[in-house]
């Protein structure tokens, strides 16, 4: 670019006129190379990036068509590929406690020849009983489990992070905030093992004592052990909606004469309500997929009930235990990918409409006041 | 009428307070109970020894091994993709573009797919697809070398999980570099592509390291999506290459605590494994959250 201007005016040594000719088409066409010049270090730079961010949407893609791939055979029976991937492996299991597996991995050779399609009431039926001489694979105990677990977390831990949320937001003092927010971060960063060791070891049995029950594993210590992992969501995105409200309400309700505690709670409060919704929603999916916790507090027994003090086995848990256990292509192995999937299109809708309510939150904050 | 106020807002405050408390309480309940079954098992032996006895002895050393090498294979594959994604996320896609908005889609999508899922995923996608095409390609379909749960696989499936929280952090990390920097290095005649190589990457170094870190320590504890892509109860000798299996401290714990032969013997182990795992992730989190609170620090 300056070679250009250097060497042609000197040439010529021009007069007014000319140069200015010469400027104005200098002029001209330096506009030109900037706007059109091609840098390929740039184009590939940008292409590159966005292939690489790319990845993410495929890979959603590709969970989606795998696991729904895996899912399918229940409905349409055995195919010749899937028959000859299992004699293939024979006796590939996944756990590693040959003695039980092994057991069962001979029954299950037995019963293969004889299993038929799974049909859509076999399904909705109330009985979980993969491993029997007749499979039945009722999904509706599972499901119950999963609800009644995830519904007792969420009435724990909802009220105890929404009521942290609105101290934080309004009556905590600098110090306590600096011990809360970090413990909540804390708190978050448990690995669900953990908690689930926790409550199978320490938690079941106070609660045991506590309250005098049959079982000591049951739905309501998963529960309880499952509020601890939802807390940190409930409480950060209710903390954020309660933020975002915005500052004149709170002034405006102080100016009238409310007491902090009137406007936390009777104008702040409602306001971000749709926010804190979606963060339970968010609490909701989060405790219906946890798997950990679950397995290991819960008993794993597909029982048909409503007490919350008998022993469930939730959706997520029985993928947990019981595909270490099953042969490739079995139908068992199926019906697992089924839940599998049906928990994937649980969360996926929880979280959509999550995102929903806050989206519409943000809108309100955004949009006209 | 004043003095009714009050108490409810005394009583309001108090409420919130305790709930506030409650949260705090539970973690100190947790640590001191895993700290104080934990401490008369836990040394230094402890961490480079195998299990011995039938695992109801001995340390932890092989799960310590391979949960590092998972976490180091993670990381390898998915901060790097995670930090590209920030970066066009934040420097190249205009909130207008429909392909932007298909990726932030994905990405809110991944961060909400419960972790078994990405097990079954992992075992579905990477060991019977993946892994039965490389065996086909590499072995002439007769072995079974890649298409059986391993270190890669497993690893590779974590670094899935994990993407989002490395995506969420560097991006924030990015935002946080000034707008002024940025159009200095434009004015002075930088391309977008330098400007980004050479003033908003290294401005957001910090951001890089805490998303590594919060991602390490997420995929160091999350245990559902190894269980069958590649974990191992025992092994006796530790993992030689990708295609092996592998023990990890997460798994450990959940195959100590329910499946071993006398629960109550390994009792002392189980405490200090769990120690171990919840000292490793805890330390990690509290760098984050340093690193992160320098990094809003300097923002302001």
């Amino acid at each position: 670019m300056d070679k250009k201007i250097s060497h042609k005016p000197s040439d010529i040594a021009p007069d007014g006129f000319i140069r200015k000719i010469l400027f104005f088409g200098i002029k001209k066409k330096n506009k030109n190379s900037l706007e059109k010049r091609f840098r390929l270090s740039e184009f590939l730079a940008e292409k590159i990036i966005a292939a690489t961010s790319f990845v993410s949407f495929a890979f959603i893609i590709l969970i989606f068509v795998f696991v729904f791939r895996e899912a399918l055979p229940i409905f349409s029976g055995y195919t010749d590929k899937q028959s000859v991937i299992s004699d293939e492996l024979e006796q590939e299991t996944y756990g590693d406690i040959p003695s039980e597996s092994s057991d069962e991995a001979d029954r299950h050779e037995e019963l293969h020849q004889s299993e038929e399609p799974v049909t859509i009431p076999d399904l909705l039926s109330t009985t979980w009983q993969p491993v029997s001489l007749k499979p039945k694979y009722g999904l509706v105990p599972l499901f119950m489990a999963s609800l009644k677990v995830s519904l007792i977390a969420v009435l724990i831990a909802a009220p105890i992070a929404i009521l942290a949320a609105l101290f934080t937001a309004f009556f905590s003092s600098k110090w306590t905030k600096e011990i809360l927010k970090p413990s909540i971060e804390l708190l978050a960063g448990i690995p669900s093992v953990v908690v689930g060791f926790f409550a199978l070891i320490v938690l079941a049995t106070w609660i045991q004592d506590m309250f005098g029950l049959e079982y000591r594993l049951n739905a309501f210590v998963g529960g309880v052990a499952l509020a601890l992992s939802v807390i940190p969501i409930i409480y950060t995105i209710s903390e954020d909606a309660l933020s975002v409200v915005p500052k004149s309400y709170t002034e405006a309700s102080l100016a009238l004469g409310a007491a902090k505690w009137q406007t936390a709670l009777f104008v702040v409060l409602p306001a971000a309500t749709p926010g804190i919704f979606a963060a339970v929603l968010l609490g909701i999916g989060r405790a219906f997929g946890e798997t950990m916790i679950v397995l290991m507090a819960t008993g794993n027994a597909a029982l048909f009930s409503l007490n919350p003090f008998e022993p469930v086995r939730t959706l997520s848990a029985t993928i947990g235990a019981e595909m270490a256990e099953v042969i490739f292509g079995d139908t068992h192995y199926n019906v697992l990918f089924l839940i599998g999937a049906l928990l994937f299109i649980i969360t996926f809708a929880l979280n959509a409409i999550a995102e929903l309510f806050i989206r519409r939150r943000l809108m309100r904050k955004f949009g006209g006041k | 009428m004043i003095k009714k106020r009050n108490i409810i807002g005394a009583l309001v405050v108090g409420i919130t307070g305790m709930a506030s408390f409650a949260v705090v309480a539970s973690i100190v309940v947790i640590m001191v109970n895993i700290i104080a079954g934990g401490m008369d098992t836990f040394s230094i032996s402890f961490l480079t020894e195998s299990p011995k006895e039938g695992m109801t002895e001995g340390g932890i050393y092989p799960a310590i091994i391979g949960t590092f090498l998972r976490v180091i294979i993670m990381t390898l594959v998915g901060v790097p993709i995670g930090a590209v994604t920030a970066v066009y996320l934040s420097e190249y896609a205009s909130s207008k573009s429909k392909f932007a908005q298909m990726i932030r889609f994905a990405v809110n999508t991944l961060a909400g797919v419960p972790a078994i899922v990405f097990g079954l995923f992992g075992l579905g996608f990477f060991v019977q697809f993946v892994g039965q095409g490389m065996d086909y390609a590499l072995e002439g379909g007769s072995g079974l070398r890649w298409a059986q749960p391993n270190l890669l696989w497993a690893s590779l499936t974590m670094a899935l999980l994990t993407l989002p929280v490395v995506i969420v952090s560097v991006e924030e990390a990015i935002r946080a570099v000034p707008r002024e920097l940025r159009e200095a290095s434009l004015a002075l005649g930088g391309t977008k592509w330098q400007t980004i190589r050479k003033v908003v990457i290294p401005n957001s170094f910090t951001g890089v390291l805490t998303g590594g870190i919060l991602a390490i320590s997420r995929g160091a504890g999350e245990v559902a999506p190894i269980l069958f892509t590649g974990a191992a109860y025992f092994l006796p000798h530790l993992p030689a290459s990708l295609s092996d299996q592998f023990m990890e401290l997460g798994y450990h714990i959940y195959i100590m605590a329910t499946q071993s032969a006398d629960v109550e013997a390994t009792s002392g182990i189980q405490y200090a494994t769990t120690m171990v795992l919840l000292f490793c992730t805890f330390s990690l989190n509290f760098i984050a959250v340093v690193l992160r609170y320098k990094m809003r620090k300097k923002m302001h």
